[in-house]
């Protein structure tokens, strides 16, 4: 028992998430009362100025609906569903793309979200936590309440805001960076690559800053409560320095729900990530979600959806079974 | 997710426990209520709140409506912030906008946290298979990243979509961080000694709930509700700047949208993009200051952290 059982229920908690999340993306548009087959033909029709035959919208509705799974009843839509975002991975073809695939949409974009998401949050963690350990050791001191006061004034500024803010002051006012980022297609070269970096420091940015403040913050709290214990007192009592104090004794220990605190604010800072690239233009999933959501473009919408639930319940799920490795209370008990 | 909700709640984690073994001065009536944070934050939200709900009665026209004024004018007298490319007053839509995210951030935060009470209190005392299964429900809303879902509904309902029904989209995904919290909570209450004596005097569960816990939770729940009313407004704010909330209503999120759409940017129409941002970042770190001040007074009040 004990690992096995532990990683056993982990995943199985995982997959139930997954499942529900699934559902959920499958019953949301279907209790709307707006049907995406209809707006689609209102459009077409729109754009033939009303010259189609009832025949020929007939017929258009019988495909469309072929396309977008609402073929049959609700449980057989739901069976086929399933089957087809499970096994296949398949969410058929993207409309305003015909007849691109929405897979393949999804995997060309879905480097550009991770790339960007993952450095980000690894940027913003260890510096926030840097920071919220030097605020929370030295909380006595008043250089420490300005380092807080930095995490305060950033925690609770939303992403577009600071988004708008970082263009209009590193793109507009002290034009360092490109207003509208370009980014090379075709074979990666070093140039390319360089490009590439450099377009995307402008998003990154804004991410590290929005992460930081909450990592500041947490941290620090972590931070104060723990100097206050009584094996940091006994360690001062020995000898042992400051430095060592601050990052054998304290930061170890209140690292730890630091960690499971990044688990869980993944699907935030997935959701900024998705805002930073429409906002700035980033070829991710989230500008994929925004040109489709215009067009009403909606398998390319449920692919990226079920992707990010995806990809938020696994990370989710690889940070808890990381968890024990670092944290030996878990793995005794 | 198996993680403890005590270590992952972004406001207890934000309040500093008070330093061991130096309870606070005791105080008279309501004023151990008062701390620094708390004072700042209020006054921003009084000026604020009071600001944006008697002003609008004394508006000189209805700020949504397109070409009431000349295009793009300057700051002056009569238009303090100027007008924007589409023919409204800055200043005049600002105050709206305020006051409308305001009221939405309230309706939201009040079905948020009548939800979040109900599934939180009655998961966290009544346990068993029951708190399990409300449980896995509550960690895959948790789980879900939110703006996906939104963007999926702002595009099926687009155009057809009151204000209204927006924020009550925000109440069904916007429940369960709260609903954690609740019942982390009523874990820790349920093994207190007074509701034992409670039980054992024969009180029943709803009596239970409602008389002891209830009363030793209000202070969370009011903490939590301004971090709603927070979470509300920003949700709400970020649908309409990428256009898929109701942008016709005005709205710190809607009159960012108008601003990048028409390139306020390059026309050096400064106020209309930097007003909004101004305007959300202090009534943003109003509410923050607000909701951890509070927190910060209970728990000196409590002597614990």
């Amino acid at each position: 028992m004990g690992v096995l059982g532990f990683v056993a229920k982990r995943i199985g908690l995982y997959l139930a998430v997954l499942f529900i999340g699934l559902t959920i993306t499958f019953m949301l548009p279907r209790l709307m009362p707006i049907n995406p087959v209809d707006g689609y033909i209102g459009q077409i029709q729109s754009r033939a100025n009303g010259t189609l035959t009832p025949e020929a919208i007939a017929e258009m509705r019988a495909n469309l609906e072929v396309l977008y799974g609402l073929k049959g009843d609700l449980f057989t839509q739901y069976v086929s569903y399933l089957k087809r975002v499970v096994i296949d991975f398949d969410f058929g073809p993207s409309f305003t793309y015909y007849p691109a695939e929405v897979s393949t949409m999804i995997t060309t974009a879905l480097p550009w979200t991770l790339g960007l998401l993952l450095t980000a949050t690894v940027i913003a963690w260890l510096l926030g936590n840097m920071v919220g350990l030097v605020a929370g050791y030295f909380h006595k001191k008043k250089a420490a309440s300005i380092l807080e006061f930095v995490g305060i004034l950033l925690y609770p500024i939303p992403y577009y805001i600071l988004a708008v803010t970082v263009l209009l002051v590193l793109a507009y006012i002290f034009p360092i960076f490109p207003l509208s980022p370009t980014f090379p297609v075709g074979e990666l070269t070093p140039a390319k690559m360089g490009m590439i970096v450099y377009n995307s420091l402008l998003p990154a940015i804004t991410l590290v800053l929005a992460g930081f403040g909450w990592n500041i913050l947490s941290m620090k709290a972590l931070a104060v409560a723990t100097t206050e214990e009584p094996y940091v007192t006994y360690a001062r009592l020995k000898g042992a320095s400051n430095w060592t104090r601050m990052t054998r004794y304290v930061f170890r220990n209140a690292l730890l729900p630091q960690v499971t605190a990044l688990a869980l604010s993944l699907g935030m800072i997935f959701n900024g990530a998705l805002l930073t690239e429409i906002i700035f233009s980033y070829p991710g999933i989230g500008l994929i979600m925004r040109t489709a959501a215009t067009g009403g473009d909606y398998n390319v919408l449920y692919g990226a959806i079920t992707l990010s639930i995806l990809a938020v319940a696994t990370a989710g799920l690889v940070i808890d079974l990381i968890y024990p490795l670092l944290d030996p209370r878990i793995r005794s008990k | 997710m198996s993680i403890d909700a005590n270590n992952a709640d972004p406001v207890a984690l934000v309040v500093a426990p008070p330093v061991a073994g130096k309870p606070g001065p005791q105080k008279s009536g309501l004023l151990w209520l008062l701390n620094g944070r708390l004072a700042v934050g209020l006054v921003i939200l009084v000026v604020m709140g009071l600001g944006s709900f008697i002003l609008p009665l004394f508006a000189p026209a209805d700020p949504s409506v397109q070409a009431t004024y000349m295009r793009n004018l300057p700051m002056s007298g009569i238009h303090w912030l100027g007008t924007n490319a589409l023919g409204q007053d800055i200043f005049w839509f600002l105050v709206f906008s305020v006051r409308n995210s305001l009221m939405l951030g309230i309706l939201v935060a009040v079905g948020v946290t009548i939800i979040a009470t109900i599934v939180g209190l009655s998961a966290g005392y009544i346990g068993g298979t029951f708190e399990r299964l409300v449980m896995l429900i509550v960690d895959t809303f948790i789980t879900i990243p939110l703006l996906p879902i939104l963007i999926i509904l702002g595009a099926l309902i687009r155009g057809n979509t009151s204000f209204f029904t927006v924020g009550v989209i925000i109440i069904i995904f916007g429940w369960a961080w709260d609903a954690r919290t609740v019942r982390s909570m009523a874990l820790s209450l349920r093994e207190r000694e007074f509701i034992n004596m409670a039980r054992f005097s024969g009180a029943n569960t709803f009596n239970v709930l409602t008389r002891e816990i209830l009363p030793y939770v209000s202070a969370y729940i009011l903490v939590g509700f301004i971090n709603t009313v927070l979470f509300a407004i920003n949700t709400e704010a970020t649908l309409a700047v990428i256009g898929l909330s109701k942008v016709e209503v005005p709205t710190l999120g809607s009159i960012i949208f108008w601003a990048l759409s028409y390139n306020a940017l390059f026309t050096g129409q400064y106020p209309w993009i930097v007003a909004p941002i101004v305007a959300t970042v202090t009534l943003f770190l109003g509410l923050f200051l607000t909701s951890t001040g509070f927190n910060q007074a209970f728990a000196s009040k409590r002597g614990v952290s």
